[in-house]
Order: structure tokens, then C-alpha cells, then sequence
């Protein structure tokens, strides 16, 4: 009974087997089996992780049609777009002219107002209504509503100045107001995203 | 009570408690033994003359069965020129008709064209109002509520169609059996129709109601809605419009509009199946080299252990011939 | 942990020293399955579905834990929240099957691990603890898959929860108003539907710590075995890693292919049709049945048809839950000093005749209960109840057992080699 640790050599045939090549069958078994358990592990890790990106419903609300008719000049609409707030707003021409006089060295950000809006409709300046410092919503798009130093969007969180183009002039805010993906469908009619 | 199990032991505590469930039970036994052969219950009308859901063959059916497209299309115009009037669908959108093979275009004009609006709030004046559906739109109901279902089809609520199919026990061949399977009562059985007429008075249809045995209470308040051959329009190419066809094709549609995701499933489900073959093969394998080793160092008990010698001397004799030379 | 001769843990690593003296983690899972666990060598598949119930209470907790960030549980939303997860969520439709038939494998696995124990008399000393700590995890999770199908809000979640309720009224004087107390409500309403999510949430991880109280419980005698003789040297032993992981990987691989073919190919095939109707508190559905797993017990509670001193109902009710706290006292019931049921004749006999009673109350207790299916329930239940009460005590003075083994290892060499090792390993 003494042997039980030390098996007889003699039945011991598996060493020999194969033991010329640097990996062994065995080995190469025990590889295989880990890897393909790893490689499953991996595979149902993908839903459980994938599941948390947009759902097909929110991704078909992607694209939305706004209809401008009733904005008059000077006046502005907010619309939400992606569960978040959208600014249409109707420049008049001296909103337009104060844009334009400012040289492009005296931004942050240097955009023109024709950069950030259509051609031939440069009165019409679709902004995303989020601040882009940390993200509060800036006032300035309803009437009576502080606009700021600079006739444009004012975000009460932590002072930051926009002009009249949606630009950022005064305050910690880094960039302008993000311009969304839009087209006119018509002259009444644009389609964000 | 302590002292009682004391006395009698939690066995016979057991054993008494058996007992006296079982007494329980052969009492019951017995009451409804007596009871049945007294007064036999009378086989119910639906039971005598529902019918089994006839035999359908489906694309889909099966591991390796698809929806087929054309169909879901046919399906779908069945669906839009008969069904939709009196049923919603409400979990299923028209952004999910692309499944169906139709561009954004064509999708978009379904749902712009779709009888039905979309309630919404006049954005003016707050008042409830309708909209044409958008792609992004679930099919809206033709009704408000249920009470005015009910109040528009002599009380009679016609359900969702979104998981109908799912619904039913073999919902697809179900939806089929029931729209082919308006008939006069008692026909198509083994017994004469005039016995079982006198003997199932109950299963006539009563007043707005329609005989259907494939439906589980026989008479069913939705008259027949496919009722003609070309009552809906096939395009070119596409089978011959005929009731069984239809029934068919709506049949297939509705079990697409409650399980859309069924092609998606069974696909994952081979390639699931197949990597885990591998794996479990390789798996076993790998277990098997493991354990040969351990149940060798139980089998082999050592070179002078007696049980062992006849396997000894084999393996030596093997060793000599293929010129291994092996001391001991 | 359990033998002289278990392996102790070495790091091999300066890492691997420096955790260990201050948070010897690795010592522990080394114990409790890696090389420091030695495991009786002789084990059959029987004994691998221990490990694939714990496999299947993690795949519960996984997929549960991410449909938990889709599913609302209002009355109103709860049935078209699932309906999104199904349609719209990114493999949402996977989630739910795997989390639904998930648990009916969880059940099948647990069913087959129970009948082991009763068969290997795995719950007789020193092991009375690992089987009760066992049915008190069987409990819980009765109460989490129950509230978990309340949750998708259909007819059956509704009718269901209003029938188990129910059970609760059966008992005078208190029964009504506890289920008053337990819905929060009248009827299965909001209030319920919330707290039954909060609590089918909860009790998985509730259902974990039980888990590791039993496996520490069963980790001090060490696992049965086939023969159901004690361990005696180290010669009777593997150590549980590398011999038993290999041995469990295969087998649970080999058993997902069964749960992946249920899953991808008859996700349906285990649920009501029913239940993909909304709930409707108006219109009860023609046949109210539990889930498969359930069918046995309710087999008992519909068997119970007569009013006999106490109500028929509560027979029913009390005869429903005594078929499962009689369990707990099972290591008293049965007297056998033999464990296994490869020795003893007559045992093997009425155990078999258990499973085939036990199928047919399951078979019964979901049929439309016409009077005969209800006769084979009575029949049913009360060799249910004579089996544990009344059989077991008593066959094992008349029982005349078949010698035993002198160990393990000696039964592995002589004769019972085919039942005591692993499958196609034992004839060379």
C-alpha cells in the first residue's frame, strides 16, 4: 500500500505520450477548455453590459420637426429635442448687426453668426438650450428674461454671458452654445437631428 | 404537549400526523367517489365540440424556421385593411414595419396614412386633440378606452393583436383556425349533427354572437372578418388571395407583431449552441485527463499488491514488444 | 478544513503572502473549493448539482439585477415595461428569457439536488443542518420566484398572487386580516405589486448568505458520498480543485446547452400564454395554475375537497405547507443508519414510488380538475404524507440493509465501481 502518492511506473503511459512537442495534449486541453470559458464569459458580458446603451424607442425620437411659423422677430421658442431643451429664436436685424460687429479675436470660440446658421436664413438661430459649462439651462429664450451682458442667453448657475449668436463671452463657460444638426423642410418648417 | 411527544416520540408524533392527513383524505376520497357516481357531471358543450387548431404549416416554425417577408407584408395588409378597424396594437410601432422590409419612406407614409390619430395636446389652446402617427408612434387603438369598445361593439371589448399570438396556446395556428373557422353548429364531429343539436342546445349561437368551435366558449361576439376571396388586395406575384390564404398571412403577422425579435433569437441561439459544444467538449475532455490520473493512483495500488499482477505482466509483455525495456 | 490531510494554503506569491496575512480571502476560497477541500473521490453526477444551483442563483441575480434597470413596477406601466425590455432594450428580449426560464432551471436543478438528498440520505447526522439550512434556501426561493412572476403584471401574475394570498384567509380569525396586511390592499394592487419587487430584489442576496452558511455547515463533515460511508483516509479523497472543478465545468457547460436550447429555441414553452395578457382584475382566466415548479403543492392543496372538522380550504392550506416543514424534521423520521439508498432494498422501492407520486402531482395539480384527476391527487397526497410519516420510520426496523463497503476506496476497487466513480472511468 505504499504507493499511492508514487503511481507504478509502469501505467503511468501518459508521460511519454506527445512528450516531444513543447505543449503537451494535456496541456493543450486545459488551455482550450479555460480559454473557451473565458471567451463565454466575455460573450454573455456584452448584453448585460449593452443593454444599458439608448433603447430602440429613445433612438427613433432621434429626429424632430419644429414648426416656426408663429415665431415672430425678437422672440424666441424653446422646444426639447432628446429630452433636452432646444432654443429657436428669431434674430432681428439689429441682433444680427450686433453679431456680426464683433471680431472673431475678441471670442473664446471664434465663430461667425453665418458659421452657426443657415444660409439665407441667418435670422434663425437654433441653439441647444444647455449651458456648456456644467449644463444648467441659460434664460434669455422668454420674454423678460435676463439675457445677459450681451443682449444673447444668461445661465443663472454661474454667470456665464452669451451674445446674440449663442456665443460665450463673459463667464466660466468654455464654449458656445451647441448648434444641433438641423434643415429647413421648409420655410416654416426645420428638422432637428 | 412536550410531554405528549415526549411520551409518544417525535415518530409516533409523525406517524400520527400521517394518519390523520390521510384519514382526511380517504373521507375526501370517498364523498366525491360517491358524489360522481350519484350525480355524473354532464360533459360540457365546450368540451364536447371544441375544436382541436387545425394544422397550419409555417416559415417560422422550428429551430431553423424564419419569418418569411413577403408574407408579414401580406400579413400586414390584411392586418391594415380588416383588423385594424376594430383592434390596436398598441406595444408594436410603425418604425418596427421596417422589420418587415419596407424603407423609412414607405414606413413613414404607413404611419401618416394610418386611419387612426395619434392623441396629442393642441399645443395652443391645451385642448385633446389628434395628430398623424409618426414612424416613432406605436399603432394607436381605435378606441379610447375599453368602455367605448364595449359601447361600439354590442359589449363585446376586442383585444390588443400586440401579443395575441402569444396569448393563445399555438397562437398562430389558433388565429388561423379561428378565421377559417366560422360554421354552422355541430357540423364536422363523429355524432350526427341532429343528436348533438338535442343534446347541446346550449352551443347555439345567441343573439350577436357567431358560431366558431375553435373559439373555447364556441360563439364568439367578432363576426367572420375575412369573409371572401380578393377582400384584400395581393400584389403582383404574391399567392392568390384566398381565405385560408389571408388567415394564413394575418396569422403569421400577428405572431411576428408579438415576438419580432424571433429570427434575432434563434440565430444567437446556433451560435450559442455551437460554441458551447466546443467548449463542452473540450471541457470533458480536459476533466478526463484530469481524473485518469487520480483514478490510477486508486487502481494502482503498488507493483507487489496481488490484485494487480495480471494487468503487470501485460503491460511488460506490451513494453517488450514495442522494445521498451522497464526495470521492476 | 475538514480533514488532517486537506492541503493548507500556501501563497506563491509576495502578493500573494501579503493579502493573505491581512485579509486571507484566498485561504478561504481555497478551503471551500479550491485544493484545500477534499472531496469524496467516489461522487456521481448526482453531486454536481450543488454547484450548478449556485450557477444558476448567480445567472438569476445577473440578468434580475439588469432588468431591474428597465422594469417599473406601477400597475399601470409594470405589464408595458416588460413589453419594452422584450421590443426595444438592446438584447432585452435575452435578459428576460434567461431571467424567466433561468428560473425554471434553478428550480429543476434544485428538485434534482433535493432527490439526491433524499435518496443518498444526505440529510442524516452529522448533516441535519445542511439539509435544513438547504430547504430554508428551497423556502426563499418559493417566495422570490413567486413575487418575481407578480412582477410582468399579467393574468397569471394577478390571479396568482390573488389565489397564494389567499391561502392565508384559510386560517380563522387572523388569516383575512394578514392578508389584508400582506397586500397592503384588498386585492393585489400597487401596493403590493411595489413591495413584492422590492422583496423579490432583496431575497436573492438573502437566499447567497443562506448559501454560504450551508456550504461552511457542509464543509465541517465534509460532502456524502454514493456508498454514504464516512471519509476514512486520505486515500477516499480528491482534492476538490483541479478533480471536481473539471468534473462541475464540463457538466455545467453540458447543462447550459440544455438551458440555451430551452431559451433561444422555446423561451415560451415553461410559461402560461395567459400571462401575456394584461392584468385584469375584472375577468378571471378559465384554468388559474402556478407555475410548473408549484404544481406539486398545489396537487395538495386542490386534493382537500371535503369540509371534515375544519374547513376544506384550510386542510388544503395546512396540508400544502406541512408537505414542506415536514422535510425539516425528516433526519428524525428516518432511523436507517445506513445513509445510502444503493444498500437499502426496501427504501430504493418506496423512493421510487415517491418520485413517480411526486410527478403525478405535479401532472395532476395542472390539469382541469375533473373528478378523476382530483382522485389521483388524493391518492397522491396521501402516499405523500404516508411516505415521510409513516414508511419511512418504520422500514427501517424491518429493512434488512445490504452489506456495506469497508471505505470508499475499497468500493471504488471491488464491484461497485460503475455507481461509486465517474462514468466510463470506472470500467478500466
Amino acid at each position: 500500500m505504499a504507493t499511492v502518492e508514487q503511481p507504478d511506473p509502469l501505467l503511468n503511459e501518459d508521460k511519454t505520450d506527445g512528450a516531444g512537442d513543447g505543449v503537451r495534449r494535456r496541456d493543450f486541453l486545459d488551455i482550450a477548455a479555460v480559454s473557451f470559458g473565458a471567451v463565454g464569459v466575455g460573450a454573455v458580458a456584452f448584453p448585460l453590459l449593452n443593454q444599458m446603451s439608448p433603447p430602440a424607442d429613445v433612438l427613433a425620437l432621434a429626429s424632430i420637426e419644429v414648426d416656426i411659423s408663429k415665431v415672430e422677430r425678437g422672440q424666441a421658442i424653446k422646444t426639447s429635442w432628446r429630452k433636452q431643451p432646444v432654443f429657436i429664436r428669431n434674430l432681428t436685424e439689429a441682433e444680427i448687426a450686433e453679431a456680426n460687429a464683433v471680431p472673431l479675436s475678441a471670442l473664446r470660440e471664434p465663430q461667425t453668426l453665418a458659421e452657426r446658421t443657415k444660409e439665407g436664413k441667418q435670422n434663425w438661430l437654433v441653439t441647444m438650450g444647455v449651458c456648456t459649462h456644467l449644463g444648467c439651462v441659460p434664460l434669455g429664450a422668454a420674454e423678460g428674461e435676463n439675457k445677459g451682458d450681451y443682449d444673447g442667453y444668461f445661465c443663472p448657475c454661474h454667470g456665464s454671458h452669451y451674445d446674440t449668436a449663442g456665443r460665450i463671452r463673459k463667464g466660466p463657460a468654455p464654449t458656445n452654445l451647441v448648434v444641433p444638426d438641423f434643415e429647413f423642410v421648409s420655410d416654416t418648417l426645420i428638422r432637428i437631428g | 404537549m412536550g410531554q405528549l411527544l415526549k411520551f409518544i416520540g417525535i415518530r409516533g408524533f409523525a406517524f400520527l400526523i400521517g394518519l390523520g392527513f390521510i384519514g382526511v383524505l380517504v373521507i375526501a376520497f370517498i364523498t366525491d367517489a360517491v358524489n360522481y357516481f350519484k350525480e355524473p357531471p354532464a360533459e360540457s358543450a365546450e368540451h364536447a365540440l371544441h375544436k382541436a387548431n387545425k394544422d397550419v404549416d409555417f416559415s417560422f416554425e422550428g429551430p431553423f424556421g424564419r419569418y418569411d417577408q413577403a408574407q408579414l407584408q401580406r400579413g400586414f395588409a390584411v392586418f391594415q385593411n380588416v383588423c385594424a378597424s376594430c383592434h390596436g396594437m398598441q406595444y408594436v410601432a410603425f418604425r418596427n414595419l421596417e422589420d418587415l422590409g419596407y424603407t423609412p419612406e414607405q414606413v413613414k407614409a404607413f404611419a401618416a396614412n394610418w386611419p387612426i390619430e395619434v392623441p396629442t395636446i393642441n399645443p395652443d389652446t391645451g385642448e385633446r386633440a389628434t395628430r398623424p402617427a409618426l414612424p416613432a408612434d406605436r399603432f394607436p387603438s381605435p378606441y379610447d378606452n375599453e368602455i367605448a369598445a364595449r359601447a361600439a361593439n354590442n359589449n363585446a371589448y376586442p383585444p390588443d393583436m400586440s401579443l395575441i399570438a402569444k396569448a393563445r396556446p399555438d397562437g398562430a395556428a389558433y388565429i388561423y383556425s379561428l378565421l377559417t373557422g366560422y360554421q354552422e353548429p355541430y357540423q364536422g364531429y363523429d355524432e350526427p349533427a341532429a343528436e348533438l343539436a338535442e343534446r347541446f342546445p346550449e352551443a347555439q349561437p345567441g343573439d350577436g354572437l357567431y358560431h366558431n368551435p375553435w373559439f373555447p366558449n364556441l360563439n364568439i361576439a367578432m363576426p367572420a372578418p375575412i369573409t371572401a376571396d380578393g377582400q384584400v388586395e395581393y400584389p403582383e406575384g404574391a399567392p392568390e388571395a384566398t381565405v385560408e390564404q389571408m388567415s394564413a398571412d394575418v396569422a403569421a403577422f400577428l405572431m411576428w407583431a408579438a415576438e419580432p425579435k424571433a429570427d434575432t433569437r434563434k440565430n444567437a441561439g446556433l451560435a450559442v449552441l455551437i460554441f458551447l459544444a466546443f467548449a463542452t467538449t473540450f471541457a470533458y475532455l480536459s476533466y478526463r485527463q484530469i481524473w485518469a490520473e487520480a483514478k490510477r493512483k486508486v487502481v494502482a495500488k503498488g507493483p507487489l499488491d496481488p490484485e494487480h499482477m495480471a494487468e503487470r505482466e501485460e503491460a511488460k509483455a506490451e513494453a517488450a514488444e514495442a522494445g521498451r525495456g522497464v526495470k521492476g | 478544513m475538514s480533514f488532517a490531510w486537506a492541503k493548507p494554503y500556501e501563497p506563491k506569491t509576495q502578493l500573494g503572502h501579503w493579502i493573505d496575512q491581512r485579509l486571507p480571502l484566498p485561504r478561504m476560497v481555497h478551503g471551500a473549493v479550491g485544493g484545500g477541500y477534499p472531496v469524496p473521490r467516489n461522487l456521481n453526477y448526482a453531486w454536481n448539482f450543488g454547484v450548478l444551483a449556485g450557477v444558476f442563483l448567480m445567472i438569476q441575480i445577473v440578468t434580475g439585477i439588469v432588468l431591474a434597470m428597465w422594469y417599473n413596477s406601477g400597475i399601470a406601466t409594470a405589464f408595458s415595461s416588460v413589453e419594452h425590455v422584450m421590443r426595444d432594450v438592446n438584447s432585452g428580449w435575452f435578459l428576460r428569457y434567461a431571467h424567466a426560464n433561468g428560473a425554471s432551471f434553478f428550480f429543476i436543478v434544485v428538485y434534482i439536488h433535493i432527490f439526491r438528498g433524499l435518496f443518498y440520505g444526505s440529510y442524516k447526522a452529522p448533516r441535519e443542518l445542511v439539509w435544513m439550512l438547504g430547504l430554508v434556501v428551497y423556502l426563499l426561493m418559493m417566495a422570490t420566484a413567486f413575487m418575481g412572476y407578480v412582477l410582468p403584471w399579467g393574468q397569471m401574475s394577478y390571479w396568482g398572487a390573488q389565489v397564494i394570498t389567499g391561502f392565508f384567509s384559510a386560517f380563522p380569525v387572523v388569516g383575512e386580516p394578514l392578508r389584508v396586511f400582506l397586500l397592503g390592499g384588498f386585492a393585489p394592487d400597487q401596493a403590493a405589486l411595489t413591495r413584492f419587487f422590492s422583496l423579490h430584489y432583496l431575497l436573492p442576496f438573502v437566499i447567497a448568505a443562506v448559501v454560504i452558511l450551508k456550504t461552511w455547515a457542509l464543509h465541517i463533515p465534509g460532502s456524502s458520498n454514493p456508498t454514504g460511508v464516512d471519509v476514512k483516509t486520505e486515500k477516499d479523497t480528491l482534492p476538490f480543485h483541479p478533480f471536481f472543478t473539471a468534473k462541475d465545468g464540463w457538466f455545467v457547460l453540458a447543462f447550459l446547452m440544455l438551458y440555451a436550447a430551452v431559451l433561444f429555441f422555446a423561451p415560451n414553452a415553461l410559461g402560461h400564454p395567459d400571462n401575456y395578457i394584461e392584468a385584469n382584475p375584472l375577468a378571471t382566466p378559465a384554468h388559474i395554475v402556478p407555475e410548473w415548479y408549484f404544481l406539486p403543492f398545489y396537487g395538495i392543496l386542490k386534493a382537500f375537497t371535503v369540509d371534515f372538522i375544519l374547513p376544506a380550504k384550510l386542510w388544503g392550506v395546512i396540508a400544502m405547507f406541512g408537505s414542506i416543514l415536514l422535510l425539516f424534521l425528516l433526519p428524525w423520521l428516518d432511523r436507517s443508519p445506513i445513509r445510502s439508498g444503493h444498500y437499502r432494498p426496501m427504501f430504493k422501492v418506496f423512493f421510487a414510488i415517491l418520485i413517480v407520486d411526486v410527478l403525478l402531482l405535479g401532472w395532476a395539480g395542472g390539469a382541469e380538475p375533473t373528478a378523476p384527476v382530483v382522485a389521483v391527487m388524493q391518492i397522491a397526497t396521501a402516499y405523500y404524507f404516508a411516505h415521510f410519516l409513516i414508511i419511512l420510520p418504520l422500514i427501517s426496523k424491518f429493512e434488512k440493509p445490504l452489506p456495506l463497503p469497508n471505505s470508499i476506496s475499497s468500493s471504488v476497487l471491488h464491484g461497485e465501481a460503475e455507481e461509486s466513480a465517474p462514468y466510463g472511468l470506472a470500467k478500466a
